[in-house]
């Protein structure tokens, strides 16, 4: 047992150097190999160890591929016939150890992360817990200890553990933040899942459903924003906060009423089983998880021009979803502008 | 007429290779435009429910009826002549094998044209292959087109086990077997045993959609998760059955072309035996981010990762039959050689996805993609096209150019590490599979790119070994018996191609490389082991042809049996099984016929043999 954790050790600097190499690679918001959380960074530890150990592997054998391949070239005039050797024992038990400790070394330090991966926090009295439901296509997030229910923007307190039960109303999904966590499914009832995580650092993180799901799979994605305690405890008590914003307009607010609140639910009103809460709309990242609110950056968008793109066609944006269209229900142009302007100036602190 | 009776496996060999080649065309036509649509971000080329049915048809189309019906091509092809015998067990049952898989696969394929192609993976998970989610015939055009595909597969292996087993040439004990042949005898096993559980898992889910069962509904007690431990149970062992045939290929070819015979040739077969045996225990490591728990993630982790070992044998095993021998790069060889660091770049990556706590993060994504594109591509469609160019004049009597088969091979390769490699790095920087789009300013722009040009020169190198065929094709068949001179098996013993009973006289085997231990002492040919005498040939029939036909009309009954169709005659002749009933009377009607009218066959006498031999 000590040999394969020199062995290990020895692995180290490589391991150190191919982590420089690798951290170059895509957006820190998004990308497995810049970590931002204790949980993929276990995840990422394993894989620089198995990465290291394979590259070795494939260096092992394209040199003598290409040394053979070069030295045992049959020459023009080579006509002896070559011994005929049957194997050798030494070789082959050789090879058959050789891959044996290597696995060894890896599967050691896999199995003590997949006990710690198994540690989901769901009895910690520290924990926030999360119920994640998945929707064709848009992310419902629960907090259950404060009774508040949210879509598309999952916000957390940094440094915390986040414990979430993840659970899907219809198909299959998978619940991935790639920089924060590996994924997990999201199952039918009788095979809910539980894991966890924390970040750390305050920021946005992009999730992305992972588990084909239908047309617009692709486009079922959500943003994680961890923030500090005190914004955490202020954001969740103007969601708490007893709510009758709605249009000034009396009309528009009647209109709004009848033809958005019946799959749509604000303010304290239950969350619906077939739409996205709308409370506080206007502060998320994005309108349907993929237009983004960001109108610094050249692929976002003020949110009103966001949301008019998204009331004016949600087909067009996300093929599939089962939001109606509008227009359909006999809103007409004006309405739809003042509903977005309404929902995009609907802000919590 | 010829061709559609035949029962001689060389012809039914030829045949597979042709259908195949066809799926194998469609399903390459499939992956380009999946490559096109994802060129650049918010790509509008293909709508979203056409990309998802062509990701799912691509999968089913490569995976069930293109490179399997080509490693069946080239098993019908060689597995009798390398074993001295003179066609497979049950003649009969192989043409079956094959119009089966056939008209499986053509009605698999009539989904594009009649309403609908299946559009939830080539996984078919529940519950989006459900009828609640996935509303058109598609999937059941997935499940019984399968279904009747997968009885021809079922029926090959079975057939090949027991011509392995029965039909091997005098003194060809198990260990004298040539490595190919032994590929194909632990590929038919686990045939055997992991069909069954892909044919039970598809008429599950045929009787959810057609008949409202319940099995994957969860509002009415069935477990959607139960459908991915039947699919992979029978999944993972499939890649084995895909890549198994690829390393005996490559077992055949390398010594060949290095004048050696096989490094280490029983730890081979241990190693096969072995691969095959673990490959029935890792299939959960496809559900590692399902939620099995940590038990079960940390036994399919461990499990999983030993499969490198006996995969490991086998890569040093070659490396060392090529040392110290004379190395010559024809076509075969050189994708053999293209094979091995490719195949070795396929296994390493699935060593590390065996590590669960890793593979949450690389489960789903284009890590994935590349990995299992590195496997099946990168080993086993460059084994067949080894096998392939090694073969060819034994199948057709005509050499492939050597100048084309070069051109496919390094346009082909470059193309594909192109395609691929970069696609690792798509999966880790956070990109998922099976999107039919992606947003911009997420650094996976040139990757992206760079794949779908890599796609378009492997697909110049299929043309080219296209090219390559039909000008063979119209050169004249004057291929040697032994036309790469240093051929070791016995089917380098016969003409090429080889006469409709192989072998005038049974050989007698004396070693390991038969032909090659008679060359070494200094014969020509085999040394009979028998007197020569008529010859038992099996005939032509087209029952085979009738019973799949019978088949596939009755599974278009039954899936189109709920229906509402515009003509009251259409409605009136599927919603009451007409249809159904009519296909299976076909195919029971032919099976009576079978049974009843009782064919010995013919005989080839000893004169004709010597007219042959003179002609």
């Amino acid at each position: 047992m000590m040999k394969t954790w020199q062995a290990g050790k020895r692995l180290l600097p490589m391991t150190a150097a191919l982590g420089l190499l690798l951290a170059g690679c895509g957006r820190e918001d998004l990308s497995v190999l810049r970590p931002q959380g204790p949980v993929a960074e276990s995840s990422y530890g394993l894989m620089k160890l198995s990465i290291t150990i394979m590259i070795v592997v494939l260096l092992i054998v394209f040199s003598i591929a290409a040394y053979v391949w070069i030295r045992f070239r049959r020459k023009k005039d080579q006509d002896e016939i070559p011994k005929q050797v049957e194997g050798s024992f030494k070789l082959e038990v050789l090879w058959t150890v050789i891959p044996l400790i290597l696995v060894i070394v890896l599967a050691i330090p896999t199995v003590k992360v997949v006990f710690a991966a198994g540690n989901d926090h769901s009895d910690d009295k520290d924990a926030i817990k999360v119920k994640v439901t998945g929707h064709q296509y848009w992310w419902e997030f629960e907090y259950t200890d404060y009774g508040i229910t949210t879509a598309q923007d999952l916000i957390i307190p940094t440094g915390k553990h986040i414990a979430f039960e993840l659970s899907t109303k219809d198909v299959l999904h998978s619940f991935w933040v790639p920089s924060l966590a590996g994924k997990m499914d999201t199952n039918p009832d009788g095979t809910v899942n539980r894991f966890s995580f924390s970040a750390p650092n305050e920021g946005v993180y992009r999730g992305k459903c992972a588990e084909l799901c239908g047309p617009s799979h692709g486009f079922m994605e959500f943003k994680v924003k961890s923030v500090s305690g005190e914004a955490f405890d202020k954001w969740v008590a103007s969601m708490k906060a007893p709510e009758s914003v709605m249009p000034e307009d009396p009309v528009l607010a009647e209109k709004f009423k009848s033809q958005c609140l019946t799959c749509h639910a604000i303010g304290s009103m239950p969350a619906s089983p077939v739409a996205p809460s709308l409370t506080g709309i206007g502060s998320r990242e994005s309108v349907a998880g993929i237009l983004l609110n960001d109108d610094t950056r050249e692929d976002g968008a003020p949110i009103l021009e966001n949301l008019k793109t998204w009331l004016n066609d949600p087909q067009s944006v996300k093929p599939g979803n089962k939001m109606p269209n509008p227009k359909d229900m006999g809103l007409s142009d004006e309405e739809i502008d003042g509903i977005a302007e309404y929902l995009a100036g609907y802000t919590l602190e | 007429m010829d061709w559609i009776t035949t029962v001689d496996h060389k012809k039914i060999a030829i045949l597979y290779l042709w259908a195949g080649g066809l799926f194998f065309g469609i399903g390459g036509l499939e992956a380009i435009l999946i490559r096109i649509q994802l060129i650049k971000p918010m790509n509008t080329f293909l709508d979203a429910q056409t990309f998802n049915e062509l990701i799912t048809m691509h999968g089913t189309t490569m995976i069930f009826l293109g490179v399997m019906p080509v490693i069946f091509a080239l098993m019908n092809a060689v597995i009798p002549l390398q074993i001295g015998a003179r066609d497979v067990a049950f003649p009969f049952l192989n043409s079956l094998g094959f119009w089966t898989f056939l008209f499986g696969g053509l009605l698999l394929n009539l989904s594009w044209v009649m309403g609908g192609a299946p559009d939830a993976g080539w996984t078919a998970y529940t519950p989006l292959s459900g009828k609640g989610y996935s509303a058109s015939h598609g999937v059941d055009f997935y499940t019984i087109g399968l279904q009747i595909a997968g009885l021809g597969t079922l029926i090959g292996g079975i057939n090949f086990l027991a011509t392995i087993i029965t039909m091997r040439a005098p003194g060809m004990s198990f260990m004298r077997m040539p490595m190919f042949a032994w590929a194909t005898f632990i590929t038919s096993a686990i045939i055997l045993f992991a069909f069954p559980a892909v044919t039970v898992g598809l008429v599950l889910l045929t009787f959810d959609r057609i008949l409202d069962a319940n099995f994957f509904d969860v509002d009415g007690g069935g477990n959607p998760v139960l459908w991915q431990h039947i699919f992979w149970i029978f999944g993972h062992p499939e890649v084995y059955i895909l890549i198994l045939p690829a390393f005996g290929i490559i077992s055949e070819v390398i010594p060949t072309f290095s004048r050696k015979r096989l490094f280490g040739y029983s730890s081979m077969v241990f190693a096969t035996i072995l691969i095959a045996f673990l490959g029935f225990m890792v299939w959960a490591h496809h559900m590692f981010t399902t939620g099995l728990g940590p038990v079960a993630n940390a036994l399919f982790s461990v499990s999983t990762m030993l499969i490198a070992v006996p995969t490991g044998i086998k890569i040093f095993n070659w490396l060392f039959t090529m040392w110290g021998g004379q190395v010559r790069f024809t076509t075969p060889n050189l994708f053999a050689a293209g094979f091995i660091p490719t195949f070795t770049m396929g296994g390493v990556t699935g060593v590390m996805l065996a590590s669960a706590p890793a593979d949450f993060q690389f489960h789903d994504t284009y890590f994935v993609v590349a990995h299992f594109h590195y496997v099946i591509v990168g080993g086993l469609v460059l084994g067949l096209f080894a096998g392939l160019h090694y073969w060819w004049p034994k199948m057709f009597g005509r050499m492939l150019s050597e100048t084309l088969g070069k051109w496919t091979f390094w346009t082909f390769i470059i193309g594909f590490h192109l395609t691929f490699f970069v696609q690792h790095f798509l999966g880790l920087m956070g990109m998922q599979r099976r999107v039919f789009t992606y947003l911009p300013n997420q650094q996976f722009d040139t990757l992206n790119l760079v794949s779908t040009v890599g796609a378009f020169l492997m697909g110049v190198g299929m043309i080219i070994f296209l090219i390559n065929v039909f000008l063979t094709s119209r050169r004249p068949a004057d291929a040697p018996e032994d036309p790469w001179e240093d051929g070791r098996t016995l089917e380098w013993t016969i003409p090429s191609p080889p006469p409709e009973y192989n072998f005038k006289q049974t050989p007698l085997v004396r070693g390991l490389d038969a032909f090659w231990k008679e060359k070494m002492a200094g014969h020509k040919a085999m040394t009979p082991a028998e007197p020569i005498g008529p010859i038992h040939m099996p005939s032509a029939t087209i029952l085979p042809f009738l019973m799949s036909v019978g088949i596939f009309i009755a599974g278009l009954g039954f899936m189109f049996s709920r229906d509402e169709f515009s003509s009251s005659i259409m409605s009136f002749l599927f919603n009451n099984y007409i249809v159904t009933a009519l296909g299976l009377l076909i195919t029971f009607g032919s099976m009576l016929m079978r049974s009843l009218f009782d064919d010995h066959g013919w005989h080839i006498e000893p004169e004709e043999l010597e007219e042959g031999e003179q002609r």
